[in-house]
């Protein structure tokens, strides 16, 4: 009585019904050594018993159809892209098996950026990587792995490196990162290469089940019909002058030492959080809405007709405060009830440049909140001075900090305070919290808004207990400037 | 049953329509029972074929061997359970 | 009722979250960083995933993977970006994965500048990649919308297992307003055909590649039904004084909100004017502005591009009346001022007679 001892592994189908044509043969050239990858593939899928977890990615090239072949979940890939994918889908099921089966135009040229960082992420997925010198799904060109002096048809008279550059040794070149686990090279050329391919694949899968990390497999394999050769010679081909330039062997493990730290027990310990509601979410990110004051706290005959609803643009240099002055005032008129806008100028020139910013507060919802005609312009320094003043409309209010700004206003159409808001602050303790004292020498003049509101803002958005009492100060001390004026 | 196959610690199963005629399995052979045979299969491939006796079933052939399911290795009830 | 001051970049990232997005992969580009930002920041708090990708070309095959395991993702990014991810666009919709993408629009061609245009309406609505598919684009004007609008992107994306892509500028981006904080969780839908590693999805494959040509037609026509049922069931707009205007003035996003402050003025001089906003700028609401053809004498299209959403508008309304064309390019977003300006020009080359002249050319080509 036989028994079956080596045959076609369960992972792989019995009948290939994606496959057009036979479904029984593969569509690969005969010779050719991914039928042997697939094989040492599956059979260890079959050892680990991991097929219903294996989601296998296939790439663009001879491999595209890997899905004919592999019984497992399949995703195919764009172009060279494949560990961008593999990293998505880890992350997302952990408890799968994730791999990429790419080749070397694939991976190493066009994909190269995208296995170089999967590789430095230290990725928990597994990538076997088929090096035949050549691209062979189009037919035969240079691949980044094509030897020198390798004939192909983009290189009809031979790689030259000094035209093409030399081939790339992508083990060495990733072995060379912290975050990989384990690489190795290996070949398809004879019956002990064989084996030891088999062994590197099978460690590899290993080495992700462990939840060590990031492993590689490089396979030096036989492509005789873009060689040009038989399948004995393409065998020679890479024992002669594949190996010269593309040495075998481990170029990094560390799956000994390396903890794992993907594991199903370290997802244990540390259990998603419970969103049974919006409110779970809420208290999760920290968001606390603001409660509007009902009926809203408009003080609308408090405030004098021309200063009601404002649109308000805040000018000044980077570090002033602009932006912060502009966003306490929206923050602010949203608690008492108001609609609110704030548009910040972004970009380089908040980073050392001048800032600006639109403030809209108004009874009423706002339509644009672009603040083209500005019935209020906070000016903190001279060019933003010059900049807005034409902008204002006729009957507005420019307010600017005096102990930067030495020229008046030219228009005479507005009413103008000089407030000295950088000396003031600069008494108080801290020239940056000029940007209060104008705020408050603002709402002192116009009362849009109550100062206790403002300050009541002011303590939920500075965190900093001494820059809090700072500000408050600064606040209160333009409040002082306008009511002393 | 035949006797001189049973004396075999091994047998080879090849699928002849599912062999391109690589040869690959018959290099690899460590006891060279595989052969090509002189005949087309349906593909137009001279199959690899087992010549019959002497198969150690040592896997090689099925490792060396492209396609998934053309080669199947067959091993002594006794040899299998040793192995 | 709750409110949050917030960014509409932020705002984007909760609106997500809410969804039931758990990842985010994306890639650094002003003016659209700060929804990456907010997702480092939130996303793992609610047991989800971010990753800051080596490249746009990278975040969205990131998108294309977790998708492909069945999880509610996105990303987002700007101009030069979406360019970058145009590829992976066309990959989602061949393989019918659902997922999200945040575009905040800036300045282009090439680096151009990142203050706010809509120079990416071709790329974005007319789809930039390869191939015979379509992206239900969704266009916000506020930051609440910023937020509502991605919510409901995860929904038409689930049902249409189609990528859904929010189109926005730099401003609505960049802005803050109140958001109102929404009552609701979306739950996503299952995914039977996702492939995620179980013995039930053994069976499952996430792929774009038909070799066999029938196939292949086959495939695009069955894509093609799906748009067919989008078109008929998604349409979104808003429509402002529109019933007795004269004169329609059409523009969406930050446009549509200086344009609306423009209308309100123009209507207080007396002038029959109204605002439409696409709110859905794929499908197209192209019946309903070739139904106001019938009373309107005239539209004018205002956009941050040169003559990009215009061509739509005129295929819309189908040579029956003129449509004027008013643009800003280069990041300058025009004034209120400046568009009641064009209004008010616009209506008077309109005037009755006009548009009686040129009904008489048009029939008798006096």
């Amino acid at each position: 009585m036989y028994v079956r001892a080596y045959g076609k592994p369960k992972s792989i189908y019995g009948v290939f019904e994606r496959k057009p044509g036979d479904p029984r043969t593969t569509h690969y050239c005969p010779g050719c050594g991914h039928g042997n990858v697939h094989k040492y593939i599956a059979e260890a899928i079959d050892d680990f018993g991991i097929q219903d977890r294996t989601i296998l990615i296939s790439p663009v090239g001879c491999a595209v159809f890997a899905y004919y072949y592999f019984d497992v979940g399949n995703v195919q890939a764009a172009h060279g892209r494949a560990p961008a994918v593999a990293t998505a889908i880890k992350r997302a099921r952990p408890d799968s098996i994730v791999i990429s089966y790419q080749g070397d135009g694939d991976l190493a040229a066009i994909g190269g950026n995208e296995i170089l960082h999967a590789a430095n992420r230290g990725e928990n997925i597994t990538v076997f990587f088929i090096n035949n010198a050549i691209y062979g799904m189009t037919g035969g060109q240079m691949a980044p792995t094509t030897l020198p002096g390798q004939i192909t048809t983009t290189t009809p008279m031979g790689r030259a490196p000094e035209r093409e550059g030399f081939p790339l040794r992508v083990s060495e070149l990733l072995a060379s990162l912290e975050g990989p686990t384990y690489i190795e090279r290996v070949a398809l050329f004879d019956n002990k290469s064989r084996m030891r391919a088999r062994k590197a694949i099978r460690k590899a899968i290993q080495v992700q089940l462990e939840g060590r990390g990031f492993s590689l497999v490089e396979i030096l394999s036989p492509c005789p019909t873009g060689w040009g050769m038989t399948p004995a010679q393409a065998c020679e081909w890479i024992q002669k002058e594949m190996l010269r330039y593309f040495p075998l062997g481990v170029f990094k493990d560390v799956s000994a030492t390396r903890p794992p730290v993907h594991t199903a027990a370290s997802r244990e310990a540390m259990p998603l959080p419970s969103v049974a509601s919006p409110e779970d979410i809420f208290a999760l990110l920290g968001l606390e809405g603001v409660e509007s004051v009902s009926p809203p706290l408009m003080r609308e005959t408090e405030i004098p007709a021309r200063y009601r609803n404002p649109r308000i643009k805040v000018a000044g240099f980077g570090g002033q405060g602009v932006l912060f002055l502009g966003r306490l005032l929206a923050e602010a008129g949203m608690r008492q009830g108001y609609h609110v806008s704030w548009l910040p100028s972004y970009g380089p020139e908040m980073r050392g440049g001048t800032a600006h910013c639109h403030v809209t507060i108004s009874t009423e919802p706002i339509a644009s909140p672009l603040v083209s005609r500005p019935s209020v312009l906070i000016a903190m320094n001279q060019p933003s001075l010059e900049r807005f003043e034409p902008e204002v409309i006729p009957g507005g209010l420019i307010l600017y900090d005096s102990s930067l700004i030495s020229t008046r206003p030219r228009r005479t159409d507005v009413e103008t305070l000089p407030v000295p808001a950088t000396q003031i602050a600069d008494q108080l303790g801290g020239a940056k919290a000029a940007n209060m004292v104008a705020l408050g020498a603002y709402l002192g003049l116009t009362k849009v808004l109550p100062a206790e509101s403002v300050i009541v803002t002011l303590e939920r958005m500075v965190e900093n207990r001494s820059l809090l009492e700072l500000n408050v100060k600064s606040l209160q001390a333009g409040l002082d400037y306008v009511s002393a004026r | 049953m035949n006797v001189e196959r049973i004396e075999d610690r091994g047998r080879v199963e090849i699928l002849e329509d599912q062999c391109k005629g690589c040869g690959l399995c018959v290099a690899a052979c460590p006891v060279q029972v595989l052969v090509m045979a002189e005949y087309l299969n349906s593909y137009g491939y001279h199959p690899a074929r087992y010549v019959g006796r002497g198969c150690t079933g040592c896997g090689v052939c099925y490792y060396a061997c492209p396609e998934p399911a053309a080669i199947t290795v067959y091993l002594r009830e006794a040899a299998a359970v040793r192995a | 009722m709750a409110r949050v001051l917030m960014k509409g970049n932020e705002a984007a990232i909760i609106g997500a979250i809410l969804a039931g997005c758990r990842s985010f992969y994306g890639y650094p580009i002003t003016p659209a960083s700060e929804l990456a930002e907010a997702a480092a920041r939130y996303f793992p708090l609610v047991g989800g995933t971010f990753l800051q990708a080596e490249s746009e070309v990278a975040a969205i095959n990131m998108v294309y993977g977790a998708a492909a395991a069945g999880e509610r993702t996105m990303t987002a990014s700007s101009g030069p970006g979406l360019s970058l991810m145009q590829e992976g666009i066309s990959y989602l919709a061949g393989a019918e994965l659902p997922a999200v993408i945040v575009d905040v629009m800036r300045g282009g061609p090439g680096l151009g500048n990142i203050a706010p245009e809509q120079s990416d309406y071709h790329q974005i609505v007319k789809g930039g990649g390869h191939g015979n598919y379509r992206t239900i684009v969704l266009a916000p004007n506020s930051v609440q919308e910023m937020c509502d609008l991605t919510m409901l992107a995860f929904e038409l994306a689930d049902r249409y297992r189609n990528p859904v892509i929010v189109l926005t500028d730099g401003f609505i981006g960049q802005m803050m307003e109140p958001v109102e904080l929404p009552r609701t969780l979306a739950r996503p839908s299952e995914k039977p055909w996702a492939v995620t590693g179980t013995a039930e999805t053994r069976p499952n494959l996430i792929t774009s590649i038909y070799l066999n040509p029938e196939e292949l037609e086959a495939h695009i026509r069955r894509l093609e039904a799906k748009y067919a049922h989008a078109a008929r069931h998604v349409v979104m707009y808003e429509k402002h004084r529109t019933e007795d205007a004269e004169l329609i003035a059409i523009g969406y996003g930050i446009v549509s909100r200086v344009l609306k402050a423009a209308v309100e003025q123009a209507r207080a001089e007396g002038l029959k004017v109204g605002l439409f906003r696409p709110i859905t700028l794929w499908p197209f609401p192209s019946r309903e502005i070739s139904v106001m053809a019938d009373w309107a004498r005239c539209f004018l299209v205002v956009e941050l591009s040169h003559g990009q959403l215009v061509e739509d508008v005129r295929l819309a309304v189908h040579g029956e009346r003129p449509v004027k064309l008013y643009t800003r390019v280069g990041g300058i977003v025009p004034t209120a001022e400046e568009l009641l300006e064009q209004i008010r020009k616009v209506s008077e080359e309109n005037d009755v007679r006009a548009s009686l002249r040129e009904t008489e050319e048009y029939l008798w080509g006096v």
